[in-house]
Protein backbone atom coordinates (compact mmCIF):
# COMPACT_ATOMS: atom_id res chain seq x y z
CA UNK A 1 0.00 0.00 0.00
CA UNK A 2 1.06 3.56 -0.48
CA UNK A 3 0.89 5.05 2.98
CA UNK A 4 1.48 8.75 3.37
CA UNK A 5 4.72 8.07 5.25
CA UNK A 6 6.12 6.44 2.12
CA UNK A 7 4.52 8.93 -0.27
CA UNK A 8 6.45 11.62 1.65
CA UNK A 9 9.68 9.95 0.44
CA UNK A 10 8.81 9.72 -3.28
CA UNK A 11 10.06 12.18 -5.88
CA UNK A 12 9.56 12.25 -9.65
CA UNK A 13 12.79 11.10 -11.28
CA UNK A 14 12.07 11.69 -14.95
CA UNK A 15 15.11 12.99 -16.82
CA UNK A 16 15.57 16.75 -16.41
CA UNK A 17 12.58 17.02 -14.07
CA UNK A 18 14.04 18.98 -11.16
CA UNK A 19 11.38 21.58 -10.35
CA UNK A 20 8.10 20.92 -8.50
CA UNK A 21 8.91 17.21 -8.61
CA UNK A 22 7.77 16.71 -5.00
CA UNK A 23 5.27 15.91 -3.58
CA UNK A 24 3.46 13.87 -6.20
CA UNK A 25 -0.22 14.75 -6.39
CA UNK A 26 -2.80 12.01 -5.83
CA UNK A 27 -5.86 11.66 -8.05
CA UNK A 28 -8.55 9.04 -8.78
CA UNK A 29 -7.72 7.59 -5.41
CA UNK A 30 -9.18 4.58 -3.64
CA UNK A 31 -8.37 5.33 -0.03
CA UNK A 32 -8.59 2.67 2.67
CA UNK A 33 -8.11 3.35 6.36
CA UNK A 34 -6.63 0.44 8.30
CA UNK A 35 -6.11 0.71 12.00
CA UNK A 36 -2.47 0.24 12.97
CA UNK A 37 -1.07 -0.25 16.47
CA UNK A 38 0.14 3.04 17.84
CA UNK A 39 3.81 3.66 18.50
CA UNK A 40 4.14 7.36 19.21
CA UNK A 41 7.82 6.95 19.98
CA UNK A 42 8.39 5.77 16.40
CA UNK A 43 6.38 8.73 15.06
CA UNK A 44 8.56 11.06 17.13
CA UNK A 45 11.75 9.45 15.83
CA UNK A 46 10.55 9.72 12.25
CA UNK A 47 9.71 13.45 12.47
CA UNK A 48 13.10 14.74 11.27
CA UNK A 49 12.68 12.72 8.06
CA UNK A 50 9.32 14.20 7.15
CA UNK A 51 8.65 17.10 4.81
CA UNK A 52 5.88 18.70 6.84
CA UNK A 53 4.42 21.03 4.22
CA UNK A 54 4.20 18.21 1.68
CA UNK A 55 2.56 15.92 4.21
CA UNK A 56 -0.06 18.46 5.25
CA UNK A 57 -0.90 19.33 1.62
CA UNK A 58 -1.21 15.67 0.72
CA UNK A 59 -3.33 14.77 3.77
CA UNK A 60 -5.66 17.69 3.02
CA UNK A 61 -5.92 16.64 -0.64
CA UNK A 62 -7.24 13.32 0.68
CA UNK A 63 -9.73 15.03 3.00
CA UNK A 64 -7.81 14.86 6.28
CA UNK A 65 -7.57 18.26 7.96
CA UNK A 66 -6.19 17.08 11.29
CA UNK A 67 -2.61 18.38 10.91
CA UNK A 68 -1.63 22.00 11.66
CA UNK A 69 -0.25 23.98 8.72
CA UNK A 70 3.05 24.69 10.45
CA UNK A 71 4.96 21.97 12.22
CA UNK A 72 4.60 22.32 16.01
CA UNK A 73 7.89 22.73 17.87
CA UNK A 74 6.62 20.43 20.58
CA UNK A 75 4.02 17.85 19.72
CA UNK A 76 1.25 16.96 22.15
CA UNK A 77 0.26 13.30 22.31
CA UNK A 78 -2.96 14.24 20.58
CA UNK A 79 -1.04 15.76 17.69
CA UNK A 80 1.21 12.70 17.50
CA UNK A 81 -1.89 10.49 17.35
CA UNK A 82 -3.26 12.55 14.46
CA UNK A 83 0.11 12.17 12.77
CA UNK A 84 0.11 8.41 13.40
CA UNK A 85 -3.28 8.19 11.70
CA UNK A 86 -2.19 10.21 8.67
CA UNK A 87 1.17 8.47 8.22
CA UNK A 88 0.40 4.88 9.15
CA UNK A 89 -3.31 4.27 8.65
CA UNK A 90 -4.24 6.03 5.40
CA UNK A 91 -3.54 3.65 2.51
CA UNK A 92 -3.93 4.57 -1.12
CA UNK A 93 -4.74 1.26 -2.81
CA UNK A 94 -5.48 2.47 -6.33
CA UNK A 95 -4.98 5.75 -8.13
CA UNK A 96 -2.45 8.01 -9.72
CA UNK A 97 0.39 10.22 -8.55
CA UNK A 98 1.15 13.11 -10.86
CA UNK A 99 4.29 15.22 -10.96
CA UNK A 100 3.48 18.93 -10.82
CA UNK A 101 6.70 19.69 -12.65
CA UNK A 102 6.67 17.49 -15.73
CA UNK A 103 3.19 15.99 -15.60
CA UNK A 104 4.40 12.39 -15.49
CA UNK A 105 1.77 10.06 -14.05
CA UNK A 106 2.73 7.15 -11.80
CA UNK A 107 0.03 4.53 -11.36
CA UNK A 108 -0.79 2.74 -8.14
CA UNK A 109 -2.26 -0.73 -8.41
CA UNK A 110 -3.03 -3.09 -5.52
CA UNK A 111 -1.27 -0.64 -3.24
CA UNK A 112 2.01 -0.74 -5.20
CA UNK A 113 3.16 2.42 -6.97
CA UNK A 114 4.84 1.75 -10.29
CA UNK A 115 7.73 4.21 -10.45
CA UNK A 116 9.70 2.34 -13.08
CA UNK A 117 10.50 4.61 -16.00
CA UNK A 118 11.08 3.70 -19.62
CA UNK A 119 14.71 4.02 -20.66
CA UNK A 120 14.19 7.30 -22.53
CA UNK A 121 12.57 8.85 -19.44
CA UNK A 122 15.39 7.99 -17.04
CA UNK A 123 17.53 10.81 -15.75
CA UNK A 124 19.90 10.02 -12.93
CA UNK B 1 17.58 -16.65 20.65
CA UNK B 2 16.72 -17.63 17.16
CA UNK B 3 14.11 -15.92 15.03
CA UNK B 4 12.06 -18.16 12.77
CA UNK B 5 12.51 -17.77 9.02
CA UNK B 6 9.47 -15.95 7.63
CA UNK B 7 6.67 -18.16 6.29
CA UNK B 8 6.69 -18.34 2.48
CA UNK B 9 4.26 -21.23 1.91
CA UNK B 10 1.96 -18.92 -0.07
CA UNK B 11 4.56 -18.62 -2.86
CA UNK B 12 4.22 -21.32 -5.53
CA UNK B 13 6.41 -22.90 -8.20
CA UNK B 14 4.68 -20.55 -10.63
CA UNK B 15 5.78 -17.53 -8.59
CA UNK B 16 9.33 -18.85 -8.62
CA UNK B 17 9.32 -18.84 -12.42
CA UNK B 18 9.37 -15.05 -12.15
CA UNK B 19 10.63 -14.25 -8.65
CA UNK B 20 13.90 -15.33 -7.04
CA UNK B 21 13.24 -18.20 -4.65
CA UNK B 22 14.94 -17.75 -1.28
CA UNK B 23 18.18 -19.67 -1.43
CA UNK B 24 21.45 -20.01 0.47
CA UNK B 25 22.39 -16.38 -0.17
CA UNK B 26 19.05 -15.16 1.22
CA UNK B 27 19.55 -17.20 4.38
CA UNK B 28 23.13 -15.99 4.80
CA UNK B 29 21.75 -12.45 4.77
CA UNK B 30 19.13 -13.36 7.38
CA UNK B 31 21.88 -14.88 9.53
CA UNK B 32 23.98 -11.72 9.24
CA UNK B 33 21.03 -9.57 10.31
CA UNK B 34 20.24 -11.87 13.18
CA UNK B 35 23.85 -11.88 14.34
CA UNK B 36 23.54 -8.08 14.62
CA UNK B 37 20.14 -8.18 16.31
CA UNK B 38 21.32 -6.45 19.48
CA UNK B 39 23.11 -3.47 17.87
CA UNK B 40 20.40 -3.21 15.20
CA UNK B 41 17.66 -2.90 17.82
CA UNK B 42 19.77 -0.59 19.96
CA UNK B 43 20.30 1.78 17.02
CA UNK B 44 16.51 2.23 16.83
CA UNK B 45 16.41 2.67 13.05
CA UNK B 46 13.34 4.55 11.85
CA UNK B 47 13.91 4.11 8.10
CA UNK B 48 15.03 0.86 6.50
CA UNK B 49 15.26 0.22 2.77
CA UNK B 50 15.74 -3.06 0.93
CA UNK B 51 16.70 -2.89 -2.72
CA UNK B 52 15.45 -5.78 -4.85
CA UNK B 53 13.29 -7.48 -2.24
CA UNK B 54 12.23 -10.46 -4.42
CA UNK B 55 10.22 -12.91 -2.33
CA UNK B 56 10.19 -10.44 0.56
CA UNK B 57 11.78 -12.83 2.99
CA UNK B 58 14.54 -10.41 4.03
CA UNK B 59 12.40 -7.30 4.55
CA UNK B 60 9.89 -9.35 6.49
CA UNK B 61 12.61 -10.86 8.64
CA UNK B 62 14.13 -7.46 9.36
CA UNK B 63 10.78 -6.08 10.50
CA UNK B 64 10.25 -9.11 12.74
CA UNK B 65 13.69 -8.61 14.18
CA UNK B 66 13.16 -4.91 14.92
CA UNK B 67 9.72 -5.52 16.41
CA UNK B 68 6.24 -4.42 15.36
CA UNK B 69 5.79 -0.75 14.42
CA UNK B 70 9.34 0.17 15.36
CA UNK B 71 10.49 1.21 11.91
CA UNK B 72 9.38 1.95 8.36
CA UNK B 73 10.75 -0.36 5.71
CA UNK B 74 10.47 0.52 2.05
CA UNK B 75 11.21 -2.41 -0.24
CA UNK B 76 11.86 -1.91 -3.92
CA UNK B 77 12.03 -4.21 -6.92
CA UNK B 78 11.97 -3.57 -10.66
CA UNK B 79 9.94 -6.75 -11.13
CA UNK B 80 6.21 -6.19 -10.43
CA UNK B 81 5.73 -9.85 -9.55
CA UNK B 82 8.51 -9.57 -6.97
CA UNK B 83 6.76 -6.51 -5.47
CA UNK B 84 3.58 -8.55 -5.18
CA UNK B 85 5.46 -11.50 -3.69
CA UNK B 86 7.06 -9.23 -1.07
CA UNK B 87 3.66 -7.79 -0.20
CA UNK B 88 2.16 -11.27 0.18
CA UNK B 89 5.05 -12.43 2.34
CA UNK B 90 4.80 -9.44 4.64
CA UNK B 91 1.04 -9.93 5.03
CA UNK B 92 1.42 -13.66 5.66
CA UNK B 93 3.82 -12.86 8.50
CA UNK B 94 1.80 -9.97 9.97
CA UNK B 95 4.37 -7.27 9.33
CA UNK B 96 4.09 -4.15 7.22
CA UNK B 97 6.44 -3.56 4.30
CA UNK B 98 5.83 -0.63 1.95
CA UNK B 99 6.58 -1.47 -1.68
CA UNK B 100 7.79 0.73 -4.51
CA UNK B 101 8.31 -0.73 -7.98
CA UNK B 102 11.38 1.04 -9.31
CA UNK B 103 14.98 0.70 -10.40
CA UNK B 104 17.21 0.44 -7.29
CA UNK B 105 15.87 3.31 -5.14
CA UNK B 106 15.77 6.16 -7.64
CA UNK B 107 12.49 7.83 -6.59
CA UNK B 108 13.67 7.78 -2.98
CA UNK B 109 17.06 9.39 -3.57
CA UNK B 110 16.33 13.12 -3.23
CA UNK B 111 14.26 12.73 -0.09
CA UNK B 112 16.14 10.10 1.89
CA UNK B 113 19.20 12.35 1.83
CA UNK B 114 21.40 10.64 4.43
CA UNK B 115 18.37 9.32 6.24
CA UNK B 116 18.55 5.57 5.64
CA UNK B 117 19.34 3.82 8.91
CA UNK B 118 19.50 0.30 7.51
CA UNK B 119 20.04 -0.48 3.83
CA UNK B 120 19.90 -4.09 2.66
CA UNK B 121 20.86 -5.38 -0.76
CA UNK B 122 21.17 -8.91 -2.07
CA UNK B 123 22.24 -7.86 -5.55
CA UNK B 124 22.46 -9.73 -8.82
CA UNK B 125 26.07 -10.80 -8.18
CA UNK B 126 26.77 -13.53 -10.74
CA UNK B 127 29.40 -12.43 -13.27
CA UNK B 128 27.88 -12.23 -16.77
CA UNK B 129 28.60 -10.31 -19.93
CA UNK B 130 27.30 -6.75 -20.15
CA UNK B 131 24.59 -7.61 -22.69
CA UNK B 132 22.99 -10.19 -20.41
CA UNK B 133 23.18 -7.81 -17.44
CA UNK B 134 21.52 -4.99 -19.38
CA UNK B 135 18.90 -7.19 -20.98
CA UNK B 136 17.80 -8.84 -17.72
CA UNK B 137 17.62 -5.48 -15.93
CA UNK B 138 15.66 -3.87 -18.77
CA UNK B 139 13.15 -6.72 -18.89
CA UNK B 140 12.83 -6.76 -15.08
CA UNK B 141 12.71 -10.55 -15.26
CA UNK B 142 13.97 -13.32 -12.99
CA UNK B 143 17.40 -13.15 -14.63
CA UNK B 144 17.72 -9.63 -13.27
CA UNK B 145 17.87 -11.16 -9.80
CA UNK B 146 21.25 -12.80 -10.50
CA UNK B 147 22.90 -11.56 -13.72
CA UNK B 148 25.45 -9.08 -12.39
CA UNK B 149 27.55 -7.95 -15.36
CA UNK B 150 31.32 -7.58 -15.17
CA UNK B 151 32.65 -9.32 -12.03
CA UNK B 152 29.00 -9.43 -10.92
CA UNK B 153 29.34 -5.83 -9.77
CA UNK B 154 26.98 -4.06 -12.22
CA UNK B 155 24.39 -2.88 -9.72
CA UNK B 156 26.52 -3.21 -6.59
CA UNK B 157 28.94 -0.54 -7.84
CA UNK B 158 26.06 1.85 -8.53
CA UNK B 159 24.68 1.41 -5.02
CA UNK B 160 28.09 1.74 -3.36
CA UNK B 161 28.62 5.04 -5.17
CA UNK B 162 25.34 6.31 -3.71
CA UNK B 163 26.03 5.23 -0.12
CA UNK B 164 27.38 8.55 1.15
CA UNK B 165 24.14 10.23 0.09
CA UNK B 166 21.97 7.48 1.49
CA UNK B 167 23.16 6.39 4.90
CA UNK B 168 22.41 8.28 8.09
CA UNK B 169 25.39 8.96 10.40
CA UNK B 170 24.76 5.67 12.24
CA UNK B 171 23.48 3.94 9.09
CA UNK B 172 24.29 0.33 8.28
CA UNK B 173 24.52 -1.34 4.88
CA UNK B 174 24.18 -5.10 4.47
CA UNK B 175 25.36 -6.45 1.12
CA UNK B 176 25.60 -10.01 -0.19
CA UNK B 177 28.70 -10.75 -2.25
CA UNK B 178 30.50 -13.79 -3.64
CA UNK B 179 34.23 -14.43 -4.17
CA UNK B 180 34.10 -13.29 -7.82
CA UNK B 181 32.92 -9.86 -6.61
CA UNK B 182 36.22 -9.58 -4.67
CA UNK B 183 34.78 -8.83 -1.24
CA UNK B 184 38.10 -7.46 0.04
CA UNK B 185 38.10 -4.89 -2.76
CA UNK B 186 34.56 -3.89 -1.78
CA UNK B 187 35.68 -3.45 1.82
CA UNK B 188 38.66 -1.34 0.74
CA UNK B 189 36.42 0.77 -1.41
CA UNK B 190 33.92 1.35 1.40
CA UNK B 191 36.75 2.28 3.73
CA UNK B 192 37.98 4.85 1.22
CA UNK B 193 34.47 6.34 1.43
CA UNK B 194 34.94 6.61 5.16
CA UNK B 195 32.69 3.66 6.01
CA UNK B 196 33.73 1.04 8.51
CA UNK B 197 33.18 -2.35 6.90
CA UNK B 198 33.78 -6.03 7.43
CA UNK B 199 33.24 -9.37 5.70
CA UNK B 200 31.20 -11.87 7.71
Amino acid sequence: MVRLITHNMLTCHVRNCTKDNFPLVFSDVELVVREAPENLDFIRRFLPKLDWAALVDTARSLGDESLPGTQPEEFTDEQLRALHHVLMEMHVEEGKMTCRGCGHIYHISNGIPNMLLAEHEVGR
Amino acid sequence: MSLPTPYIGHLTEEDYEHVYEPAEDSFILLDALEADAIPLRAARPSLCVEIGSGSGVVSTFLMQLLGPNQSLIIATDINPLACQATQKTSHANNVTVDLVQCNLLKPLLPRVDRGVDVLVFNPPYVPTDLAEFEQTQASASLGGAWAGGSEGMGTTTTVIELLSDLLSPQGRFYLVAVEQNRPQDIVARLQRQGLRSEVK
